[in-house]
């Protein structure tokens, strides 16, 4: 019995937070309920990062109702790709994704062509609230695409390589990045099979990986080495990371990010329930960050303040 | 941030308060804190309602004595504004309420305490009932005298007379004299009685009651009383045979009616049961009626209400196992309080059956649900149309169940439809977002916390501590406002963090 469990004490040595208090100390101290829309919603996520000068992928526009269904074609002319999606959507559903648009023919990223009528029904379907939690109706937000950035090649099996930070009270604790793999069929949820990679806060290296729970040091799909993954404009992007606490006014914030290859670091969306699964990805334990931050008090600190705290406490060295 | 002094006062309180409510209970009124060394006392609840005229009400009620079985311990009743006399009758005992003027419609209630009891000698007992040879009319007379004929020469005493003569009555091969018969006396029993008459056999039609943990609203049965000099035996007229004694208790034992009512009509009789396990000395000794501010407990409500009770105290047992095995062990259900609800029913259906039940009825669920999914519908009909999906599926296990003879399936319909019809909604989506592997995680989580639910809330001693000791609810309060603040590990995580306490 004890050979499969983890002694409670040694994990508590280590600083892992557990479920339970990371609900009951951290979420619910730190997180008003009445702010959960905010980053429930892409939408108003959208219009409070616009407001907060958080650049986010260009809105090409909204549908909110059936009847506005049939100007999709006229929003997207021009645009060489964007993204349909859900404002209310969770885990990534009802995305729509078109890569490439000629002579009024649509190309999915494989290559698939979607018609005009799949557009719409696809739109329809989100009104409807087909992908939203609890199926309550919801608006389509339609997106410019992003180009992904180069760096990440081969790091990544057809999904969208993004980067988790986590922000506590404004400064950023822990980072990883989902790479998605074969196993986990081009989703980004670790306990799908996607790889976690602890990313060092202070350079934005790799610093450990794991798949299912155990150490990894290659892609296991295109086998590139993790040590050499390392993001790029790392500085930009931890400090658009540490902006969305003004922005959002939640205390325990998970924000995901992307790279476009033009326009530098983006805010895909925010998490007010992130995981805990970033700690396995890094190895560590989220706790002695949280309660450093927490040993700060109510001190005012600017945001430069809090991410030159950040880069001297919390960087680690790579164990890849 | 707040401190925490203030809720550990409450916490603290709330279980000082709930132990010292416990202990008072068990000092004061001697209820044992075991179901242990104890006799079981049956509370009866008789709820007699009528329509009154609005002029001068009397209604008497027949009202059951001590008898093989059953020891008569304490009676009351409750009527506001009647006058109640306890009288004899023709040697039997009634009840008697009286009224000067009384409109509308009216409740009288008769609450006898029973204690089972197997030494009880034949005491009390109503005289053997006098003979009387019946008149018939033409052609009822003829088709009665040749069915004593018949009878009298395949039987040798009145017992086994009693059974011939019911067999003419079995329902699949009733014979035609008999036929004939109940066209003058539709009520088989008093017929039957008034054929043994003929016989010159003793016999009375006497009203029973089947006695069941938490029945309510049961009507009396009527059943034959046939005697054989001093012994008698019981006989159901409608099965034909021998009444099965056990947990039957006599209400009525005269010809005599069970109700007689002036001044008011519409009268209806109906009875409410809870067994309750008792020291055989406090059984004697308590007075349930009393009026008693500190005496706060269930039995003080009508029987009624208590056999509600008795279900309903036990769900905080339940809450507080989902909230264990989420908080401490970590286990996905699906739905908070589902398992609760699933546990309750596996009370009514017993384990097996109500496991077989479930799966067979989520698992059809899904599959036809799988078709929905791609019609895609609005959520709200969507779910309605699961609903009647599951209504039809019960039915139809049931009617199969039935057909095969399992009488165990018919228990299928105790399950909450709304609960099984969101459990199967959520476990379909489930598997569309998260794959087969997720459901059966989520779905066998519920069913391992449902299971533990079922066992704790069906132990006997958890049944005894939560239904006699209100005090233990606040127990479990304190307890699951406690669970509310731990904040370390729960088990699962141990596992899945196993990897990162060993480097």
């Amino acid at each position: 019995m004890f050979g499969l469990l983890a002694n409670p004490f040694k994990l508590k040595e280590k600083g892992i937070m557990g479920m339970n208090k990371r609900n009951g100390h951290y979420i619910g101290r730190y997180n008003k309920r009445c702010l959960y829309p905010l980053v429930d919603n892409k939408l108003k996520t959208k219009i409070i990062a616009q407001d907060a000068k958080v650049t986010t992928p260009a809105l090409i526009g909204v549908i909110s109702s059936q009847a506005e269904v049939s100007k999709v074609g006229e929003m997207i002319k021009g645009h060489p790709g964007f993204v349909i999606k859900p404002a209310k959507g969770s885990g990534g559903k009802g995305i729509l994704v078109i890569t490439k648009v000629e002579h009024d023919r649509y190309y999915k990223p494989n290559g698939a062509e979607e018609t005009h009528e799949d557009f719409e029904r696809h739109v329809s379907n989100i009104l409807a609230g087909l992908f939203s939690l609890g199926g309550a109706q919801d608006v389509a937000v339609i997106e410019a695409l992003i180009e992904f950035d180069t760096a990440f090649d081969g790091f990544s099996y057809e999904g969208v390589p993004d980067v988790r930070v986590i922000v506590f009270k404004g400064f950023p604790v822990m980072a990883m990045m989902r790479l998605s793999t074969t196993d986990s069929d081009g989703k980004a949820n670790l306990h799908q099979g996607a790889v976690g990679v602890g990313i060092d806060i202070g350079t934005g290296k790799a610093l450990h990986a794991v798949q299912f729970g155990d150490p990894v040091t290659h892609h296991p799909d295109t086998g590139r080495a993790l040590n050499e993954l390392v993001v790029p404009q790392w500085d930009t992007l931890i400090r658009l990371a540490a902006s969305c606490y003004e922005m959002s006014g939640l205390g325990y914030l998970g924000t995901d990010m992307v790279l476009d290859r033009d326009k530098g670091p983006m805010l895909l969306e925010l998490n007010a329930r992130p995981g805990l699964a970033i700690q396995v990805a890094n190895g560590a334990g989220l706790l002695p960050r949280l309660k450093l931050v927490e040993s700060l008090g109510e001190k005012k600190m600017t945001p430069e303040q809090r991410i030159e705290f950040a880069f001297k406490h919390f960087s680690s060295t790579p164990t890849l | 941030m707040a401190s925490k002094t203030p809720f550990y006062i409450l916490v603290t309180l709330l279980f000082v308060t709930g132990l010292a409510l416990t202990i008072q209970r068990h000092v004061a009124f001697e209820v044992p804190m075991t179901p242990g060394v104890k006799r079981t006392v049956w509370s009866v609840d008789a709820k007699i309602e009528f329509f009154a005229n609005g002029s001068a009400v009397k209604a008497s009620l027949a009202t059951p004595i001590s008898q093989p079985g059953f020891t008569l311990l304490h009676q009351n009743a409750a009527s506001p504004g009647y006058g109640l006399n306890f009288v004899q009758k023709d040697n039997m005992p009634r009840a008697e309420w009286t009224i000067r003027e009384a409109a509308g419609t009216q409740e009288l209630f008769y609450k006898v305490q029973l204690l089972e009891d197997d030494n009880t000698e034949l005491t009390g007992l109503a005289a053997v009932p006098a003979v009387t040879p019946p008149e018939w009319v033409e052609p009822y007379g003829t088709a009665a005298e040749q069915l004593t004929l018949d009878v009298t020469q395949r039987s040798a005493d009145a017992f086994s007379y009693t059974r011939e003569l019911l067999k003419q009555f079995a329902n699949n091969n009733l014979s035609q004299n008999a036929e004939l018969l109940l066209n003058s006396e539709p009520d088989r029993s008093q017929l039957v009685v008034k054929l043994l008459n003929q016989a010159n056999i003793s016999a009375r039609v006497v009203g029973g009651l089947k006695l069941e943990d938490g029945r309510r609203r049961q009507p009396l049965n009527a059943f034959v009383q046939v005697y054989e000099g001093e012994q008698w035996l019981l006989f159901d007229a409608k099965t034909g045979k021998e009444a099965n004694r056990e947990s039957l208790l006599l209400w009525e034992q005269t010809d005599s009616s069970l109700l007689d009512l002036e001044g008011g009509y519409n009268s209806l009789v109906t009875f409410s049961m809870i067994k309750q396990e008792q020291p055989a000395l406090m059984a004697v000794k308590e007075k349930l009626s009393s009026q008693d501010l500190l005496n706060f407990s269930i039995q003080s409500l009508p029987i009624e209400e208590q056999a509600l009770f008795k279900g309903i105290l036990l769900i905080p047992i339940g809450v507080l196992v989902v909230v264990l095995m989420r908080v401490i062990v970590g286990l996905k259900t699906s739905g908070t309080f589902m398992p609760v609800l699933i546990a309750m029913a596996f009370i009514q259906t017993s384990l097996l059956t109500g496991l077989v039940g479930f799966i067979l009825v989520v698992g059809t669920g899904l599959i036809i649900r799988s078709y929905l999914s791609r019609l895609n519908l609005l959520l709200v009909s969507r779910i309605s149309a699961v609903i009647i999906m599951v209504i039809l599926m019960i039915g139809l296990f049931s009617v199969i169940s039935y057909k095969v003879g399992l009488s165990e399936g018919l228990k299928i319909t105790f399950f909450p439809m709304i609960i099984l019809s969101w459990t199967i909604e959520r476990m379909s989506v489930l598997w569309e977002e998260e794959g087969a592997k997720e459901v059966l995680r989520q779905g066998g989580g519920s069913l391992l916390v449902a299971v533990l639910a079922y066992l704790a809330m069906n132990n006997d001693y958890v049944r005894h501590i939560t239904f006699n000791f209100l005090g233990v609810q606040l127990i479990i309060m304190s307890l699951v406002l406690l669970l509310g603040s731990y904040t370390g590990y729960r088990l699962l995580e141990l596992y899945r963090f196993k990897s990162m306490a060993e480097k």
